[in-house]
């Protein structure tokens, strides 16, 4: 069965552990009370995170939209062909969604990103009162969509692999 | 007659030109508060952050002409700090950082206003002054840009100060790698006449 290829399973993989690291970042930092240096730390690395994802999100659609996708089994439904795009796309969305909002978050809180500590991100937005606590909102659901999404993702993948065992799963193993 | 109506004369001229002395040398002007701001703007890991205080009382008596009878003094309310966020501006007033239950109050006094060299007159002025937060004081100079503005006067000026020279951060927050040591503090004053 046809595979992806390296670039596209290298970035999938990539793009997977940095989404976990920043996941379990954020709920960990947000859970910290008070102000503490480590929470400073935190939403820092978490926003560095944030923006190495849409960055690699960035070079995955650029991949995507030049290579088609490795086709399904031919005894895969229709119906399951359909419900795989669509999640995926659904992944994709999320992947330029998630950081954008969280960026658009910390500059309406008035707070730059500052990539790395080193290189200053444009200013897209004033800081805005009205828009941060809207914008948090946002962050926190879409990131609660994408664990759902994952979920579905994962449970999926294991399916092909345990149940159907029509090779799926390997077309993106590194 | 003629003697006592020049005496009365001399008198009431008298008396007018003291009262234009005065209103010259000491007419403090008043200071728009809606339109004026003080804040301050820290490095957080890189990141500049900039804070302001709500509320601060600014007295500036300030006559281009007579800069060296200008006097100034500032006196900011600490609790007023506003990060954005209630939860951080509850933290900063602890003991670590502002400690405002000990000292509510940060001031700067100006001890001198001297036009800057080289400067078109009325429009820049290096200030020297004593500033006091956290109990501690410290002599400040600072450049002060002075501009016309419809009938008033803006006072403009960023002054860097160190923050563990006047005690802020301790502890934990005395690691200068996560918030720098070098802090600015920033003033916009909107006086009318």
């Amino acid at each position: 069965m046809e595979r992806y290829t390296k670039t596209a399973i290298l970035l999938h993989w990539l793009i997977a552990l940095l989404i976990i690291a920043a996941f379990a970042l954020g709920l960990t930092m947000t859970n910290i009370p008070g102000l503490t240096p480590t929470k400073l730390k935190y939403f820092s690395w978490h926003k560095w995170l944030g923006v190495t994802v849409l960055g690699l999100a960035c070079l995955r659609l650029l991949w995507r939209l030049t290579h088609a996708a490795p086709a399904y089994p031919v005894q895969m439904p229709r119906w399951q062909q359909g419900a795989a795009h669509a999640l995926h796309l659904l992944l994709y969305i999320l992947i330029f969604a998630i950081p954008v909002s969280g960026y658009l978050y910390s500059l309406a809180a008035g707070i730059p990103v500052v990539y790395l500590g080193v290189l200053p991100l444009p200013v897209v937005i004033d800081p805005n009162p009205e828009l941060k606590p809207l914008l948090k909102l946002v962050h926190y659901w879409l990131n609660m969509t994408l664990l759902a999404a994952v979920c579905l993702h994962v449970l999926a993948a294991l399916k092909h692999q345990f149940i159907d065992r029509d090779g799926v799963l390997r077309r993106i193993l590194p | 007659m003629t003697l006592r109506t020049t005496f009365l004369q001399a008198i009431i001229g008298g008396v007018a030109a003291i009262g234009l002395v005065a209103s010259a040398v000491a007419a403090p002007l008043k200071v728009d508060a809606a339109k004026s701001t003080v804040g301050a703007v820290f490095k957080q890991l890189n990141v500049p952050v900039e804070a302001k205080f709500k509320k601060f009382a600014a007295q500036i008596d300030f006559d281009s002409a007579k800069p060296d009878a200008a006097k100034a003094s500032v006196d900011i309310d600490i609790a007023s700090f506003d990060l954005g966020e209630a939860e951080y501006n509850k933290e900063v007033l602890k003991k670590e950082w502002f400690n405002a239950a000990q000292f509510p109050k940060a001031s700067f006094v100006a001890s001198s206003i001297k036009p800057t060299a080289g400067a078109p007159a009325g429009t820049k002025y290096d200030v020297t002054g004593k500033l006091t937060i956290k109990g501690k004081t410290a002599d400040v100079h600072f450049p002060l840009t002075v501009k016309k503005e419809g009938s008033g006067l803006t006072f403009d000026g960023a002054l860097p100060i160190k923050r563990l020279a006047f005690n802020i951060g301790e502890g934990e927050w005395k690691d200068t790698g996560m918030v720098a040591d070098e802090v600015t503090i920033k003033f916009h004053v909107v006086t009318t006449p």
